[in-house]
């Protein structure tokens, strides 16, 4: 069944493929990658998929592009069960779980307009990761607790 | 050991720490009443940056490290220093670390005692940050409530006004519930206490949030006002009409315990009439002198004096 479903989008030459997403976050998983409408690669996207785990999922396919790290990091926060794999002349070179990491640095602001991180000063906001799933994470600076939605809001 | 360590928030004092704290600024309070010279800090400094208004606070540090023998500098006004011309504070804490051996540090941002203790090998003091922590007034107040009342543990507390923005009910929320009190909190609606804080709280069951003194008073041992700004109404009619509720006067005190005590970080406005001053339960002008024996004995503490 699952096979059947996936084979909605075809397969992809080079690129990456992302599964597992949890239903309806596909759009934010791109929005997260800076995939909009000025994206020169070739973009696949199924929502709502059937899915023997977890009843329905989304998967993302982009054509000729790798994912950074820290992007790694982002897609975590929004997809803690998505799976990447990086694809070369169609076969799977390389499959790789996402893992929320433990801190995260750099890529997200912290919501707290008051804290100290927002301002001009020479150093990367630094979230310390208190529960995985559902999300919540504390500022190394202000010290408060954000819930993922607070802190993926406004990314 | 809080030896060359920095104090950005009351979790970085712990329950030992707390009591050599108490216990130092006892001898440091007998040593001020005997006028006796106290000599231990000699030739250290401390640099005190307050990028807010203050009174009590820098004040009872400068005095503290004078006290000590040591000696101050200080940003005289953050209008005329190179902070008015942009610098950020991470170059201004570089520069003081390596024209002192301590730096007190006050801030309107949260996390700014923290991004300074990143920046510099030297302790920090956090004297307040934003709305966030001021983990010396918590020590101060624990201070107080034990020299008044004799014990710290298993008390019941009331705290009073804003509870909200008002950042040393935070600290003291925190460190109150290390000792088992019995907390309600009180405060009109939109200004009560933040979610994240009672996060914090270990047994959220000690704690009680209610809208009105009426009956939530008489047992309270510790009854600590905060004042509540009329800058944070958009109506003034609003604070006017509410100010009232929470405000104490003499016949509110009749309703309390005789052996209870009344709290204030000060600078107080309408929240406690004048003529409770006269009543001997009043205790924040004693409170406010504490001060210095609390801040001497975490300075000293800090940079090994004791």
């Amino acid at each position: 069944m699952e096979q059947e479903q996936t084979l909605k989008i075809t397969k992809i030459k080079d690129g990456i493929v992302i599964d597992h997403i949890p239903a309806g976050k596909a759009i934010k998983v791109l929005s997260m990658l800076n995939v909009g409408e000025n994206s020169r690669h070739t973009i696949s996207l199924a929502m709502r998929v059937r899915s023997e785990k977890r009843g329905f999922k989304d998967v993302v396919k982009i054509e000729n592009r790798n994912v950074a790290e820290e992007e790694l990091s982002l897609i975590s926060l929004i997809a803690p069960e998505a799976t990447v794999s990086y694809i070369e002349g169609f076969n799977i070179k390389e499959k790789r779980m996402l893992k929320i990491p433990e801190v995260i640095s750099g890529i997200l602001k912290c919501p707290n307009q008051n804290c100290i991180s927002n301002s001009k000063e020479p150093v990367q906001s630094v979230f310390r990761v208190i529960n995985s799933n559902p999300l919540i994470a504390k500022c190394d600076y202000c010290e408060r607790e954000f819930k993922g939605n607070e802190l993926l809001g406004k990314q | 050991m809080i030896k060359n360590r920095s104090i950005i928030t009351i979790d970085d004092i712990s329950d030992d720490d707390l009591n050599e704290i108490l216990t130092a600024a006892d001898e440091m309070d007998r040593s001020l009443k005997s006028k006796k010279k106290i000599n231990i800090l000699d030739s250290r400094v401390m640099c005190t940056l307050f990028y807010e208004p203050s009174t009590r606070t820098r004040l009872s540090f400068e005095s503290a490290m004078h006290r000590l023998g040591g000696a101050v500098i200080t940003m005289a006004d953050v209008k005329t220093s190179s902070v008015a011309k942009g610098e950020t504070l991470a170059d201004t804490i570089r520069m003081a670390d390596a024209y002192s051996d301590i730096i007190v540090i006050r801030h309107p941002l949260e996390g700014a005692a923290r991004l300074a203790s990143r920046f510099t090998s030297k302790p920090v003091i956090n004297a307040g940050d934003g709305s966030g922590q001021h983990p010396t007034q918590t020590i101060m107040d624990l201070y107080t409530i034990k020299k008044e009342i004799g014990r710290l543990d298993g008390l019941n507390v009331v705290l009073l006004g804003d509870l909200k923005y008002g950042r040393t009910v935070h600290s003291l929320i925190l460190a109150l519930s290390k000792f088992n009190a019995n907390i309600k909190l009180i405060s009109p609606p939109s200004l009560r206490i933040p979610e994240y804080l009672i996060n914090r709280v270990k047994n959220k069951k000690s704690l009680e949030i209610l809208d009105t003194m009426d009956g939530n008073i008489s047992d309270a041992d510790v009854l600590y006002v905060t004042r509540i700004q009329k800058e944070r109404f958009t109506d003034p009619n609003e604070y006017q009409s509410l100010i009232g509720s929470y405000s104490i006067n003499n016949s509110v005190m009749e309703t309390m315990k005789k052996t209870s005590i009344i709290m204030h970080p000060l600078p107080r406005v309408d929240e406690i009439a004048p003529e409770v001053d006269q009543d001997p339960r009043a205790a924040y002008f004693r409170q406010a002198a504490n001060g210095v024996p609390v801040r001497m004995a975490i300075v000293a503490k800090v940079l090994g004096g004791i």
